[in-house]
C-alpha cells in the first residue's frame, strides 16, 4: 500500500488522518480480536471489582517484588506479539516460492521483521531480565527494597509506555520498515517519511529512560544495600552478574539515547548528522548504535549466566565450582564487551588490521565465557543432580549455547564473516545464543523463582511438555537457517526464486509450530498450576534446598522481606545458616520503615507516552502540553512528603508468628 | 586446499543433511574458496573444545544424577587451581591459534587487496584486473565497465580466470553486494566508495544478490553473474556496444528512480565521469561535487559568501529530506569551471598501486607517512582527490 509522501498537517491532529488506518485485512482482524479481548478483560476486571485492587496493590506499588512480577508479565505479553510476528515471517518465507508473492506485501513484511527484532530485544528480553533482577537482587542481598523505590515504579511504567507506543503503531499508522536498528539513510526522513521510524524512535526513547533509571537504581542497590557481612566476594553470583549488567546499562544506554536524539534531529529539524548530503555520515550512526548494541548483548546474557550458576549450584547440591574465577570472568566480559562493536560491520570496508583487531577481541571474550561453561561442568562433577525443570533448562542451555558460541566465534573471523554476514547463518547464530542462552535462562529462572514469588510450584508435567517442544522446536526451526546461510541465502528477503530452498523453510516453519506448542504448554502450565496451587504449595519457603538468602524468607516473602536484616558470614549464606542450624531471630520486633505507594509513576510515564505519541504525529500543542505536564507532575511529586510509613511491630509479629506456624505444620 | 567442501562432508555435525548444495562451502571463485577454507579450519579448531564439553555435559548429567547412589558425592569441593588453570588455558591456546589464523587470513583476504593468485594452481598474470564499477540503486544493480565503455543493469558478465576489481557505491541507501560463489560481500554506501577483488575459476551462471536490506524492493534486487570465457566476454561486450542506448547523466537520473524486479538491460556508451559523479553526489546539473566541497573546506571554506551559494534542489526526487521543522530542501551550487571539474573527477585512483606481497599488511590501510605515520592520510572514501594546483583556482 502506498502512503502519500506529503500528508498535510493540521494544527489539531498533526498528520493524523484517515491514512493512519492500515489498509490491511490482517491488521483489521487483529485489531478486532485485540479489541474484543481487551473489552472482555476490562469487563471481567470491573465485574470482579479488581480495578481498584490492581491500582492500589500493583500499579502504584513501589514493592520491588511486585514491580519485578509486572515486568515479567509485560515481557510475556510482548513475547506473544513478537512470536506472532515470527510465525508470520516463517509462513511468508515458506509460501513465497515459484512466482508466488506470499501473503504479505513488502510494506507489511518489512514492518514485521523490524517489529519482531525491536519487540523481542527491547520489550521482551529487557523487561524480563530487568524484572528478574528487580525481584531477586534485593532478596539475595538481604535488603527490604531497592534504593529508590519510586524510581523503580516510574522506570517500569516508562517501559510500558514504550511498549504501548510500539503496539499502537500496529493499528494507528505504521511501524518502521528499516530493520531493528534503523540504519540511516533508510531511516532518514527522505526515505522513511511517514510515522514508522518516529514510532521506533519515541518508543525506544520513552522505554530507554526507564531502562537507564532502573539500571542506576539496581546499581546503587547492590553497592549500598547489601546485608552486613556481605562483602563483594560474598555476593551471590546472580547479584554479581546483575551488578555487571547494570554497569553496562548505565554506561551504554545513554549512547543509544544520544544516537536516537541525533537521528530525530535529522528527521525533525533537518540537521545532517547521518544524511547523505551536506557532510552527514551514516557510518557514524552504525558505529554509535553498535557501541550501544554490543554491550546490550551482554546486558541480556550476563544475568542469565548468573541464573545458571545459581540453578546448577542448587540442583547439584554442591558449591559452585570456581566462584572467584566466575566473578573475574564476568568482569572480563563486562570490560571486553566495549571493545568489539566493529565486528557487526566488518563488511563495511574497514581495513584488514582494524577488522583483525576487532575479530580477535571478539574471540577473546569466548575465553571467560568458556571458563564459565567449564565451571558449571565441574560443579556437576561429583554432585547429586536433581533434574527439576530449572536444571533441565540449564543442561539444554549448555548443549545449545556452545554451538551458538562456536558459530559466534566463526563469525568473528572476518574472512568467514565476509561470506556469512547478513546471511541466515547469522540469523541462526543470534537466535541460537538469544534463545539458547537468554530465553532458556529466563525459563529456568521462572521455574526456579516462581515458588518464591507466588508460594506454589509450577506443574512439572506441562513444564516438561513445554521444555521438550521448545528445545526440539528450537533446533528444528534454526538448524535449517544455518544450512540456508551456507547456501548463500541472506536475511530479510521476502520472495525467493530458487525452489530448492523451499524445503528448508518448510522445516523451519515446522520448528516454529513446535515452539508455538511449547509456548502454549507453558501458558497451560501457568493455568493448571494456579488451579492446583494448594497441592503445589511451598510452605517452607525453600522448596529447592537453596543456598542464597532469598530462600531464608517465606514464599511469597512479606512486604518487608526480612523481619531482621540477615547477616552474611560467607558465600551461600542460607546454606551455611541451615548447616549450622541457625534459627530465625525472634527478638522484640520493631516497626519497619517502608516506602509508600504512589500513583506519580503511572501519571508521569503516561504523560511521557502521550508526548511521544504527539511527537510521532506532529501534534505540537499536545506534545508541548504533555511535556509541560511531565515537568509539572515531577515537581509536584517532589512536594509529596507522605512517602513512607511504618509497618507496626505488632503486624510484624503476627506475620512472623504465622510463618512459625506454617513452618511447624510441615515439620521444618 | 581448493576443496574445503570435501573435508566438510565428514564434518557434518554442523550440517546434518545439506552440505552438498552449500555454495558458500563449494564456491567457484578462489577468494570465496579460501574464505570457506578458513571457515572450515576455524570450525575444526573450535570443535577440539566444543565436542569434549558437550560430551562431558551429557556424561556428567547422566553419571551424577541424584538416583545414582554409586557416584561419588563431594558437596564442598569447589576449587582446584590445576583445573582452573586448564579451563582458562585451553580455550586461550585455541584462541591464540585462531587469532593468528585470523590476522593472517584477514590480511590475505582483505577485499581491498589485489589478488595474488588466480587459483591455487595459477599465479596471477600480468593482465590488469577487469574494472567494474558497481552502483546500488533502488532496487537494481548498475554495473559500469569503464574500459569497455558499456554498462549493464542487473546482469554482470566477467571473464573466467581474470581478476575483477569492483569499486562500489550507492545512490540512495546502504546496500551490500554479494556473489556467494565468487567472494565475500562488501557494502555499497552513498557518498562513499568501497572496493572488492574477486575472480571466477569456473564458467557458469551464478546468483548475485543484495545482502543488506534497503527498502521495499530489496527482495527483487538479484542478478545473474555470468562467468564467460574470454571470447564469450568479448562477444558480450560487443553485443552491448552494438545494441544498447547511451548512459549519460540524464539517463542515469531517470534510471535511478525506484523500480522493482528490473529485467537485465545494457547500455552502449557510458559517460566516463558518471561513476565519479555518483560517488561525489553531483550527477544532477549544478550541484557541487563532494570533492570540490572538500577541496574548498581544506582551503578554509567559502566563509560568509558560502551561505548564499545555495539553490533550490534541481531534482528533488525520492530521498530528499523534507523535515517538518527544517529548511526546504536545497543544494550547494558548484562553482568550479567545467575544466576544473573534469580534472578533479578524472584524477581517479591514478596508477594501480603495486601489490604488497607481505601477508600482514593489506591494501585497506595506507602505508604510514611521516614520523609515526602522522602525515596527511588521503581520504579513501572518495575517489577524487583534487589535483595539486587545482586549489589555486578555487
Amino acid at each position: 500500500m502506498a502512503i502519500p509522501s506529503d500528508i498535510p498537517t493540521t494544527f489539531l491532529l498533526g498528520r493524523l488522518d484517515w491514512h493512519a488506518i492500515p489498509a490491511d485485512p490482517i491488521v483489521w482482524v487483529t485489531g478486532v480480536v485485540v479489541a474484543i479481548g481487551g473489552a472482555w478483560l476490562m469487563w471481567m476486571l470491573i465485574k470482579h471489582r479488581l480495578l481498584g485492587y490492581l491500582w492500589h496493590e500493583w500499579f502504584t506499588s513501589v514493592d520491588h517484588k511486585k514491580i519485578g512480577i509486572m515486568y515479567v508479565v509485560l515481557a510475556l505479553v510482548m513475547f506473544v506479539r513478537g512470536f506472532a510476528d515470527a510465525i508470520m515471517m516463517r509462513l511468508q518465507q515458506v509460501l513465497a516460492f515459484n512466482g508466488s508473492e506470499g501473503y504479505l506485501n513488502a510494506h507489511h513484511y518489512d514492518q514485521i521483521f523490524s517489529a519482531h527484532g525491536v519487540i523481542m530485544i527491547f520489550f521482551v528480553a529487557m523487561p524480563f531480565v530487568t524484572g528478574l533482577m528487580n525481584f531477586v537482587v534485593p532478596l539475595q542481598i538481604g535488603a527490604r527494597d531497592v534504593s529508590f523505590p519510586f524510581l523503580n515504579n516510574f522506570s517500569f511504567w516508562m517501559t510500558v509506555g514504550g511498549a504501548v507506543l510500539v503496539m499502537m503503531s500496529l493499528f494507528v499508522g505504521e511501524f518502521a520498515q528499516t530493520g531493528w536498528l534503523a540504519f540511516p539513510p533508510l531511516s532518514g526522513i527522505g526515505y522513511s517519511p511517514y510515522v514508522g521510524v518516529d514510532y521506533y524512535i519515541w518508543g525506544l526513547q520513552v522505554a530507554g529512560v526507564g531502562t537507564t533509571l532502573s539500571g542506576i537504581n539496581l546499581l546503587v542497590t547492590i553497592i549500598k544495600m547489601r546485608a552486613p557481612g556481605m562483602t563483594m566476594m560474598r555476593m551471590p553470583i546472580f547479584t554479581w552478574t546483575a551488578l555487571c549488567t547494570n554497569i553496562l546499562i548505565v554506561a551504554s544506554f545513554p549512547v543509544l539515547t544520544a544516537t536516537l536524539v541525533l537521528l530525530s534531529l535529522d528527521r525533525y529539524v533537518g540537521t545532517n548528522f547521518f544524511t547523505n548530503d551536506l557532510g552527514g555520515n551514516a557510518m557514524m550512526y552504525v558505529n554509535l548504535i553498535w557501541i550501544w548494541g554490543h554491550p546490550e548483548v551482554y546486558i541480556l546474557i550476563l544475568p542469565l549466566f548468573g541464573v545458571y550458576s545459581e540453578v546448577v549450584a542448587t540442583f547439584t547440591g554442591k558449591r559452585l565450582f570456581g566462584y572467584t574465577s566466575m566473578v573475574y570472568a564476568t568482569v572480563c566480559i563486562t570490560i571486553l564487551s566495549y571493545l568489539v562493536w566493529l565486528h557487526h560491520f566488518f563488511t563495511m570496508g574497514s581495513g584488514a588490521s582494524v577488522n583483525s583487531f576487532f575479530g580477535i577481541t571478539t574471540m577473546i571474550i569466548s575465553v571467560p565465557t568458556g571458563a564459565k561453561i567449564f565451571n558449571w561442568l565441574f560443579t556437576m562433577y561429583r554432585s547429586r543432580i536433581r533434574f527439576e525443570l530449572p536444571m533441565m533448562w540449564t543442561i539444554a542451555f549448555m548443549l545449545t549455547f556452545v554451538i551458538g558460541g562456536m558459530t559466534g566465534v566463526l563469525l568473528a573471523v572476518p574472512p568467514a564473516d565476509f561470506v556469512l554476514h547478513n546471511s541466515l547463518f547469522l540469523v541462526a547464530h543470534f537466535h541460537n545464543v538469544i534463545i539458547g542462552g537468554v530465553l532458556f535462562g529466563l525459563f529456568a529462572a521462572v521455574y526456579y523463582w516462581w515458588p518464591k514469588a507466588f508460594g506454589f510450584r509450577l506443574d512439572p508435567f506441562w513444564g516438561k511438555v513445554s521444555f521438550w517442544f521448545w528445545v526440539v522446536g528450537f533446533w528444528v526451526a534454526f538448524a535449517p537457517l544455518y544450512i540456508l546461510g551456507l547456501m548463500g541465502v541472506t536475511r530479510r528477503v521476502r520472495v525467493f526464486d530458487d525452489p530448492s530452498l523451499q524445503i528448508w523453510f518448510g522445516i523451519a516453519a515446522f520448528g516454529a509450530v513446535l515452539i508455538a506448542i511449547g509456548i502454549a504448554a507453558m501458558f497451560i502450565q501457568f493455568g493448571v498450576s494456579i488451579r492446583n496451587r494448594d497441592a503445589l504449595r511451598d510452605e517452607t519457603g525453600d522448596p529447592w534446598d537453596g543456598r542464597t538468602l532469598e530462600w531464608a524468607t517465606s514464599s511469597p516473602p512479606p512486604a518487608y522481606n526480612f523481619a531482621f536484616t540477615p547477616v552474611s558470614h560467607g558465600l551461600d549464606a542460607w546454606w551455611d545458616m541451615k548447616r549450622f542450624g541457625q534459627t530465625r531471630p525472634r527478638a522484640t520486633y520493631v516497626p519497619i520503615h517502608m516506602p509508600k505507594n504512589t500513583g506519580a509513576g503511572v501519571i508521569i510515564a503516561g504523560l511521557a507516552t502521550v508526548c511521544g505519541f504527539a511527537l510521532v504525529w506532529y501534534i505540537w500543542w499536545l506534545a508541548a502540553l504533555s511535556f509541560a505536564g511531565v515537568v509539572i507532575a515531577s515537581i509536584v511529586h517532589t512536594f509529596n512528603y507522605a512517602r513512607d510509613y511504618h509497618i507496626p511491630a505488632e503486624e510484624v509479629r503476627e506475620t512472623e508468628d504465622a510463618r512459625d506456624r506454617q513452618l511447624a505444620s510441615v515439620g521444618a | 586446499m581448493t576443496h574445503p567442501f570435501k573435508r566438510l562432508c565428514w564434518l557434518s555435525p554442523l550440517l546434518p543433511l545439506a552440505g552438498c548444495e552449500a555454495v558458500v562451502l563449494r564456491p567457484s571463485g578462489d577468494i570465496a574458496a579460501r574464505q570457506a577454507h578458513l571457515l572450515v579450519q576455524s570450525t575444526l579448531l573450535m570443535l577440539i573444545i566444543i565436542v569434549p564439553v558437550m560430551a562431558l555435559t551429557v556424561w556428567f548429567a547422566w553419571r551424577y544424577r541424584a538416583s545414582n547412589r554409586k557416584a561419588t558425592y563431594n558437596p564442598d569441593w569447589d576449587h582446584s587451581t590445576k583445573l582452573e588453570l586448564v579451563i582458562w588455558a585451553i580455550p586461550l591456546l585455541i584462541i591464540v591459534c585462531l587469532g593468528a589464523l585470523t590476522w593472517v587470513g584477514t590480511h590475505l583476504l582483505d577485499p581491498y587487496r589485489p589478488l595474488d593468485r588466480i587459483s591455487a594452481e595459477t599465479p596471477v598474470d600480468n593482465r590488469q584486473p577487469l574494472q567494474v564499477q558497481v552502483v546500488a540503486m533502488d532496487w537494481k544493480w548498475l554495473f559500469i565497465y569503464p574500459e569497455q565503455g558499456v554498462a549493464a543493469v542487473n546482469e554482470l558478465a566477467v571473464p573466467v580466470d581474470r581478476p575483477v576489481e569492483f569499486t562500489l557505491t550507492s545512490t540512495s541507501v546502504m546496500n551490500a553486494f554479494y556473489i556467494p560463489a565468487m567472494a565475500g560481500m562488501i557494502y555499497a554506501m552513498p557518498g562513499m566508495q568501497t572496493t572488492l577483488h574477486g575472480v571466477f575459476n569456473e564458467a557458469g551462471e551464478y546468483q548475485g544478490l543484495a545482502s543488506h536490506y534497503s527498502g521495499h524492493g530489496f527482495s527483487g534486487m538479484r542478478f545473474k553473474a555470468r562467468a564467460l570465457d574470454d571470447a564469450g566476454f568479448d562477444a558480450w561486450v560487443a553485443q552491448a556496444q552494438a545494441g544498447g542506448e547511451a548512459l549519460d547523466r540524464a539517463r542515469y537520473l531517470n534510471l535511478e528512480k525506484p523500480s522493482e524486479n528490473v529485467p537485465p538491460m545494457t547500455f552502449a556508451q557510458v559517460d566516463p565521469q558518471l561513476f565519479s559523479r555518483v560517488v561525489n553526489m553531483c550527477v544532477e546539473e549544478g550541484r557541487m561535487c563532494m570533492a570540490e566541497m572538500m577541496a574548498l573546506d581544506a582551503q578554509g571554506g567559502l566563509g560568509l559568501p558560502g551561505i548564499a551559494n545555495v539553490a533550490a534542489l534541481s531534482d528533488p526526487g525520492r530521498g530528499t529530506p523534507r523535515p517538518v521543522l527544517g529548511l526546504p530542501p536545497f543544494q550547494v551550487s558548484g562553482i568550479c569551471t567545467v575544466e576544473e571539474l573534469d580534472r578533479m573527477l578524472a584524477s581517479a585512483p591514478a596508477a594501480p598501486q603495486p601489490r604488497d606481497p607481505s601477508p600482514l599488511r593489506g591494501r585497506g590501510l595506507d602505508a604510514p607517512q611521516g614520523i609515526l605515520g602522522l602525515g596527511l592520510i588521503p581520504n579513501r572514501l572518495t575517489q577524487s582527490v583534487p589535483q595539486v594546483g587545482a586549489e589555486q583556482n578555487l
